[in-house]
């Protein structure tokens, strides 16, 4: 017996575990729409009330960066030491940082 | 039998008997997403069966446990809806059964917030969250396979032809009823009618399906005359515990 298959779209979760933390990616479900993409992250991210607040967004609406590009997009950085909070001197009152 | 006795586990019986049906479709759904979202609905339906078998067994007195109830009944001794009983068809019907079930339940629950039986009242407090949801997720589904492709319009509206004459026992009063609504224990069933027909009609009318005429219901399964597919169902439910009489896991 089986009720029929699905070609459902890829949604993204995003969870907000509690009032005033940002929204985190927590993984993705299949759904027809962005109504049951929500029911569906209800079901599996938050049932032992992980959160507060959801957002779905479909995967196919996200551009990513290309593993090809990463030496272009990301090396820069590591030669550029002036940009590392390492050059600074942390005055002692500052306890935390 | 008690009146009361036979109220609470009229309903413990609805929620056990939809959960076992429930069940019989994990891993049958379109996706495993829908898969977890029937077996959610299950849990909860199981959850409240429990607190209500429970419940049953302190009218009862006789010292009976929750599996009592559920497992060393024999099927005339079950007093759950038929509509609970049906046996899955495809997944519009699975749908369709779960939101005629779902559009009696919540407004029963939140009428029973208010009863007189303070057990009654507390579960109802915590189902009556669960139910809201449940209904959110089989009206979504009736709304998207009705207004959906040709294919699942001619589904959903057969499931609807094929269950509706099942829903007329959800608010039939007997004796027991009436009792128990003049004591402010039991929900009233002409109100809980006119708030299930209300969800009804406007779900059906959003996913452009038709509601059928009002015609002859079916009836018996809260006297405990079923059909003959739920005595499979209960030979299913209880194999295990019979085979293996006090196991535990």
């Amino acid at each position: 017996m089986s009720l029929g298959s699905a070609d459902w779209p890829l949604w993204e979760v995003f969870v907000r575990a509690r009032r005033g933390v940002s929204h985190v990616h927590a993984g993705t479900v299949h759904a027809p729409d962005s109504e049951l993409a929500l029911q569906h992250a209800r079901d599996l991210f938050t049932r032992r009330s992980e959160g507060v607040s959801l957002w779905v967004v479909r995967s196919a609406d996200i551009t990513a960066s290309d593993p090809d590009d990463r030496e272009s997009l990301f090396d820069p950085a590591l030669d550029k030491t002036f940009r590392h909070p390492t050059d600074f001197d942390l005055p002692d009152q500052v306890a935390n940082m | 039998m008690d009146a009361l006795l036979t109220y609470v586990l009229r309903q413990g019986d609805r929620a056990l008997v939809l959960a076992q049906r429930l069940q019989e479709v994990i891993t049958h759904a379109p996706e495993i997403e829908e898969d977890m979202a029937l077996a959610n609905l299950a849990l909860d339906l199981i959850g409240q069966a429990r607190t209500l078998y429970t419940y049953a067994g302190q009218v009862e007195g006789l010292d009976h446990d929750e599996d009592h109830f559920a497992y060393w009944r024999d099927q005339h001794e079950f007093l759950n809806p038929l509509l609970v009983e049906q046996p899955n068809g495809d997944f519009a019907h699975v749908i369709v059964r779960q939101f005629l079930h779902d559009a009696y339940a919540l407004p029963f629950w939140s009428t029973m917030t208010s009863s007189t039986d303070e057990v009654l009242a507390a579960l109802a407090q915590k189902a009556v969250k669960e139910t809201g949801y449940h209904l959110r997720h089989s009206r979504s589904w009736v709304v998207r396979l009705g207004d959906g492709t040709g294919e699942s319009h001619r589904r959903a509206q057969r499931a609807v032809d094929a269950l509706w004459r099942f829903t007329g026992e959800l608010f039939e009063a007997d004796d027991v009823e009436r009792e128990l609504v003049a004591a402010g224990v039991a929900a009233d069933p002409d109100s809980i009618r006119q708030a299930w027909q209300a969800t009804v009609s406007e779900a059906l009318d959003e996913a452009t399906l038709t509601e059928p005429a009002a015609g002859v219901m079916q009836t018996g399964g809260r006297s405990g005359r079923h059909s003959e597919a739920f005595s499979y169902l209960v030979g299913e439910l209880q194999v295990v515990a019979r085979a293996h009489p006090g196991a535990s896991w």
